[in-house]
């Protein structure tokens, strides 16, 4: 009885709560969004019609649902930061966002979450904005279906996409980020999931992130990035059914890993890349089920890493499949498919019964030196590269893979 | 003119060296193509061929080949021909054999599992490193009367060409390893045709992997079409230059 009690009195209080008002901007009613904004009562809605608005820079400071109908444009006339988000809960959605002011002392932003819980950023497109969403000190902020688009063209003098600094539990899905700095970018962000997005041909990196703890990064693509996706000093880093598409260039990862430790990636493929994954200083990573195909080197890997567990992955028509730069190997290789495999499988058991030495001579002399590119596939190379299987010397000898696959893993 | 070419390619099938040639190629490419599960292989199967086995082939067949019609040449000889015309048909002759050869043997199986841009590539290298043996042997030929002698320094040419002459790039390249030798490598390059062909289909095969730091210098001058052409003309080149040299030989050439 008592129970039912609570109930209802629940049940009250949660109807009273919800007893918002709904206002209107356009041409009829009130004119600006910032009028709204401050006649409006916590938890109101505030439903904005087509149409181009000039609000220098407009400040939401409490808890709204602003809802755009038709895509109303927010000019920042570049000079203003177009949303500022000072209040919790509150939701911008369905709007354009164009020209925000761009300033290398200030971060102006398209939209700006400031210290703040439970931000929700959905259905909006961001053009020429300086940094697109940014998130400082955000708890529990859903960031969600925005496309933001930027014709940036230097490094120093342009802004990251979706950028999230200090911040917990983020949602960022199906956004599409393109022409930015850095497309998706972390520093101290922990617990957040990062699902379906699509991160293409930023300045930067796709996708890089910092000091990130136990975040996940699920079925995302990035593509054609200036340096591919670059994370470091993170630990809990999650990866699955990513995909890395070509990243080209010297300095172009599909993705580098610096200093992750105790991480897990599973079904990314990497494709098309010059280096598909580089590891530095890496330790504790449980790689599988991943797809290398048609990179440069499939996998850098430094004689600083230590217990990476790679196996079960595909390495398909890579000019390289694995590089190292020492003797030293920390690591295990075992149970991949190499499509450059030449041994046999007497027992029918599915795997190799000679080893795989992934590292060909051919690729520590380039390590070397790197100009001798240019003598690849001829004659003299191949020959070396038999030679050094037969007798290794060059290459690292423990680096090997015990019982290769016979057959891809699907 | 028409009529010794003619001549040249009647007597060439006549022999059945080059059918064997044309089929042993079909059966290679194919067999290539088949065996591999992605056809990416394949074309590294097919561009080891042709690299190393047409330009051998091409290269002994031509000396044979000009050895063993010394005696119809020095009929010709005496006939009111110019000796020039002489020499260019039997150039030709040979060419438009080994290539028609090369083109049966393996742009059939190209065309059916790898109509792209790599494919392509390779048969424009095959056809040309096929001319461009002809033209060396032809020339290696008139250096010695000697037939044993003589397949011996186009045996030793080829050698060359396949593998010392990477070997002495691989030295120098280490030798010099602390200065900036790419451009240099770009010119090294062209001194020898099979390296340049294979840099051709490399661009095309092994775009990911040239596209580091100094991969992306090749990329710029080979990848080009500007880099494509001059590679395609320096070729040219290696065909005309030893073409020329042997019919300036020919005609002084005491019979």
């Amino acid at each position: 009885m008592n129970m039912h009690l609570t109930i209802l009195l629940l049940l009250f209080f949660s109807v009273n709560t919800a007893n918002a008002n709904i206002i209107r901007v356009g041409k009829k009613n009130i004119a600006t969004i910032t009028e709204a904004i401050a006649i409006a009562k916590r938890y109101d809605t505030i439903f904005v019609e087509k149409g181009i608005y000039k609000e220098h820079n407009l400040v939401i400071d409490k808890p709204v649902y602003l809802m755009g109908l038709d895509k109303p444009l927010l000019d920042g006339e570049s000079k203003y930061e177009i949303i500022s988000v000072k209040a919790d809960s509150v939701t911008v959605d369905g709007f354009r966002l164009q020209h925000s002011a761009i300033s290398s002392i200030v971060d102006y932003a398209g939209i700006k979450i400031y210290n703040k819980h439970k931000v929700t950023i959905i259905n909006n497109i961001l053009e020429d904005t300086f940094f697109g969403v940014y998130v400082q000190y955000g708890i529990d902020c859903v960031i969600k279906n925005n496309t933001l688009v930027a014709h940036q063209k230097e490094e120093q003098q342009s802004g990251n996409g979706i950028h999230c600094w200090k911040s917990d539990s983020i949602q960022i899905i199906n956004n599409t980020v393109s022409g930015h700095r850095d497309g998706i970018y972390f520093e101290f962000v922990t617990h957040s999931l990062i699902w379906r997005n699509f991160s293409h041909e930023n300045l930067r990196y796709g996708l890089h992130f910092m000091f990130s703890n136990d975040d996940t990064y699920i079925t995302n693509t990035f593509e054609g990035n200036g340096s591919g996706v670059s994370v470091m000093f993170s630990h809990g880093v999650k990866m699955f059914n990513n995909l890395f598409r070509k990243n080209w260039g010297d300095g172009a990862y599909g993705i580098l890993f610096k200093e992750i430790s105790d991480s897990y990636g599973q079904g990314n493929i990497f494709e098309n890349n010059t280096t598909g994954v580089y590891m530095e200083g890496a330790s504790r990573i449980d790689f599988q089920k991943n797809t290398f195909k048609h990179n440069g080197w499939a996998l850098k890997i430094q004689a600083s890493c230590m217990d990476i567990n790679l196996h079960h992955n595909n390495f398909i028509a890579n000019t390289f499949d694995v590089a190292t730069n020492g003797s030293l190997v920390l690591n295990n290789f075992n149970e991949n498919y190499w499509d450059k495999y030449e041994g046999y499988d007497l027992n029918k058991d599915k795997f190799g019964d000679v080893p795989y030495h992934p590292v060909s001579m051919y690729s520590m002399i380039i390590e070397k030196n790197p100009t001798a590119v240019l003598l690849f596939r001829s004659f003299i190379t191949s020959l070396m590269d038999k030679t050094e299987k037969i007798m290794p010397g060059l290459t690292p000898e423990n680096l090997k893979d015990n019982r290769p696959l016979m057959k891809p893993v699907l | 003119m028409k009529k010794i070419i003619k001549y040249v390619i009647a007597d060439i099938l006549r022999n059945k060296i080059v059918l064997a040639y044309t089929l042993c190629l079909f059966v290679f490419s194919f067999s290539i193509f088949n065996l591999e599960d992605n056809t990416s292989k394949g074309l590294l199967g097919l561009l080891n061929i042709i690299l190393i086995i047409v330009p051998l082939i091409s290269i002994i067949f031509s000396a044979i080949y000009v050895y063993n019609s010394a005696e119809f040449i020095e009929l010709l000889v005496s006939q009111p021909l110019l000796r020039k015309q002489i020499w260019i048909s039997l150039f030709s002759g040979l060419t438009v054999s080994l290539v028609v050869a090369f083109l049966l043997g393996v742009a059939i199986p190209v065309c059916i599992y790898e109509p792209t841009a790599v494919g392509l590539t390779i048969l424009i290298v095959g056809v040309l490193l096929t001319i461009i043996f002809i033209a060396i042997a032809m020339l290696a030929t008139l250096l010695t009367r000697d037939k044993a002698k003589g397949i011996g320094i186009v045996i030793l040419l080829w050698l060359c060409f396949s593998l010392l002459f990477d070997g002495l790039v691989l030295f120098l390249e280490f030798q010099f390893a602390d200065y900036p030798m790419e451009k240099i490598m770009i010119g090294i390059s062209m001194l020898n045709p099979i390296d340049l062909g294979r840099i051709l289909v490399l661009l095309k095969m092994d775009v990911s992997a040239l596209m580091g730091y100094t991969g992306a210098v090749f990329k710029n001058f080979f990848g080009t079409s500007w880099g494509f052409a001059s590679s395609i003309l320096v070729m040219l080149i290696w065909i005309f230059v030893p073409v020329v040299i042997s019919i300036v030989r020919f005609n002084k050439k005491d019979m």
